[in-house]
């Protein structure tokens, strides 16, 4: 789309319809919970009413949303995806690096293997983990054949986060890669002719340089992670609940939009942090961009 | 050759697929000399160059350098740096950082990093431009860092990657200059790959000319343009007639050749009777004359182009017998040019001893 100005026309045909959607399901949806989460539900005849809303009242919903309850669930959904990111980026630079080291001809089989889970649905692929993790699962038979277990694998935290960096993994693999394969191999080259042992180049040159990579799959996975509900609803029970689930709580079984909508604002909120953050790294990085 | 830092035995490296890059080289690369890997591109001269760096190992033979056989040991632990085609100067690191990288890693104290960073910035110098990042130098200035980043380590050979193929013309020329001055400074052996043959001639002492993966001949440049040995190197090093002969017989130290379109003569050869050979002739050698004259070869031709080149001109004459001759012919005088013009009838003549004689 260098040429726009010169084609306006074929720019607004392309560009108009997507636009549209874009605000009539995205932007207005948005605005619209942007002004429920101000607002209060009715009082009709001293009852709460189920459908009317009170627009614009004022910050009722926030000042209940930094309730220590909410912000210990906030602060647990924190850690759980940031040890979930940290996990995917820990086994998900090694199979990046393989990839792109791999032969030309493997590299398409070697990615469709990583977006492979994609076409399965996500409920089927948590429920083969519970098959997988359960007390008679896969793992504990495995083990107890060299007499070991049945350990409790489900339901707790480590179930959550496994599952989590089962389901988010692509994410992660994929901007890695992008970032891998168009690294300049004789950078690497470079550091080894001088002197700089296989670790050191992997600290010292490869990490840098593949940074907005990095930066780019801890947002993709991140972000999902922090919003997720579906993962620890399944595998989590009842004490891995995260903010998501509490979203999910107040739109559904609570009726409760307003509050559900000033969670998600402020869930919407540390995202922009991160993206803030990550916007800071590229400025100072001059590695390749993605 | 006793002095050899490098030296290459019988090195063969072929890839899968049944591609042999490299077949049975040997070479001796002497102390503080300026070596040069010539060829086109694919005759294995990068490949045989990054098997002297490390970055690849050989299928088989030997390479010696420094009198220890490191054909298997990495990069890291040989006492070679190479300059890389793309220059590879790490975009994260400042132009000190950059130089300080292959110090630092090796753990070299700081102090002495420090006065050594400073030393190589001033021998390139870029010691005003220590605190920039590559992304704001020009591509001349970016291979002084490579220049640099290399010659900090001290290495005992410098490997060159077709060091000047991202320069402009006048860039390359300076940096030929530049290189070859800081050779005699530092008195390491160079190595460097090309596949321009001016810069293999203007700036090195001895040229390996590399076809297809086998070397044709290792010489000085002034012996590879005078006296090369196969038709490839003649014809790869400046611009030469090559002519078909047939030999008749052996007189002493002379060949009796029947030479197409220009007849019998007798040059100085053995050993080939009844062998088809080539005749090779620089054009600059050849001369033009409109009188019929007594050299021992003489052609008679008409002048099919001239290309006027300010102080040269290259004037094609078309022969009998479908020859056709490049002569190269001195500007002397202001006025006239090559003297010659398109359609003349002229003379082509040369002496039998600035003809040579190739049998491969």
């Amino acid at each position: 789309m260098d040429n726009w100005k010169q084609n306006p026309r074929v720019f607004w045909t392309l560009g108009l319809p997507p636009s549209i959607w874009l605000l009539l399901f995205f932007i207005i949806p948005l605005g619209f919970l942007f002004v429920m989460s101000f607002s209060d539900k009715a009082v009709i005849d001293g009852q709460i009413s189920i459908n009317e809303y009170d627009y614009l009242t004022g910050f009722s919903n926030y000042i209940r949303a930094v309730d220590p309850l909410y912000l210990t669930i906030m602060w647990k959904s924190i850690w759980i995806s940031a040890l979930a990111t940290a996990l995917c980026l820990v086994v998900a630079y090694p199979i990046a690096f393989g990839i792109c080291f791999a032969p030309n001809r493997w590299k398409p089989l070697l990615l469709l293997l990583v977006v492979l889970p994609f076409w399965i649905n996500l409920l089927i692929r948590t429920y083969a983990l519970i098959a997988v993790f359960r007390t008679r699962g896969y793992v504990n038979e495995v083990l107890g054949l060299v007499g070991l277990g049945p350990f409790e694998m489900l339901y707790n935290d480590f179930a959550v986060i496994f599952g989590l960096v089962y389901v988010y993994m692509p994410f992660m693999v994929l901007p890695l890669y992008a970032t891998i394969e168009r690294l300049d191999k004789s950078f690497l080259e470079a550091s080894l002719d001088l002197g700089a042992s296989q670790f050191q180049t992997f600290l010292r040159v490869t990490v840098p340089l593949t940074m907005p990579g990095i930066i780019s799959g801890v947002i993709l996975v991140f972000i999902p992670c922090l919003g997720t509900f579906l993962t620890p609803e399944l595998l989590g029970g009842a004490n891995a609940i995260m903010i998501g689930n509490v979203i999910e709580r107040q739109f559904k079984a609570a009726n409760d939009w307003p509050f559900g909508a000033a969670l998600s604002f402020l869930l919407m909120y540390a995202t922009f942090g991160a993206l803030a953050l990550r916007y800071l790294f590229t400025l100072r990085s001059k590695g390749v961009g993605v | 050759m006793s002095d050899a830092i490098v030296s290459i035995r019988n090195v063969t490296k072929s890839f899968g697929g049944g591609i042999t890059a490299v077949d049975r080289v040997s070479l001796d690369i002497a102390q503080n000399e300026f070596f040069a890997l010539l060829g086109p591109s694919g005759c294995g001269k990068t490949t045989l160059l990054r098997m002297i760096s490390g970055l690849e190992t050989p299928t088989s033979g030997q390479i010696i350098i420094a009198g220890e056989d490191m054909a298997f040991t990495p990069p890291n632990k040989r006492p070679t740096n190479m300059v890389f085609q793309s220059y590879a100067v790490f975009p994260h690191m400042t132009v000190e950082q950059n130089v300080a990288y292959g110090l630092k890693v090796t753990g070299v104290p700081g102090d002495e990093i420090r006065r050594r960073v400073g030393e190589a910035l001033e021998m390139v110098k870029l010691t005003q431009l220590a605190t920039r990042k590559p992304d704001q130098m020009s591509g001349g200035q970016r291979q002084r860092v490579a220049l640099a980043r290399a010659l900090v380590k001290r290495p005992k050979v410098l490997l060159l990657d077709e060091p000047l193929s991202a320069l402009d013309a006048k860039l390359r020329d300076d940096m030929r200059l530049e290189l070859t001055r800081l050779q005699e400074t530092v008195g390491i052996t160079f190595i460097i790959v090309t596949h321009d043959q001016d810069e293999a001639l203007s700036m090195a002492s001895r040229i390996a000319v590399m076809d297809r993966g086998s070397v044709q001949q290792v010489a000085s440049p002034a012996e590879l343009y005078e006296h090369p040995r196969t038709r490839f190197v003649a014809d790869f090093i400046g611009k030469v007639n090559l002519i078909d002969a047939r030999v008749h017989r052996q007189i002493g130290r002379k060949i009796d050749c029947e030479v197409r379109g220009v007849g019998r003569m007798e040059l100085l050869s053995d050993g080939l009777v009844g062998a088809q050979v080539a005749i090779a002739v620089r054009p600059e050698k050849l001369k033009i004359a409109s009188q019929e004259p007594s050299s021992a070869i003489r052609v008679m031709g008409k002048v099919r182009h001239v290309a006027y080149f300010g102080d040269t001109s290259h004037v094609v004459i078309e022969a009998a017998d479908g020859l056709s001759l490049s002569v190269n012919v001195q500007n002397e005088s202001r006025h006239g040019g090559s003297g010659v013009e398109r359609g003349q009838p002229v003379w082509v003549h040369w002496s039998p001893e600035d003809s040579i004689v190739l049998t491969e």
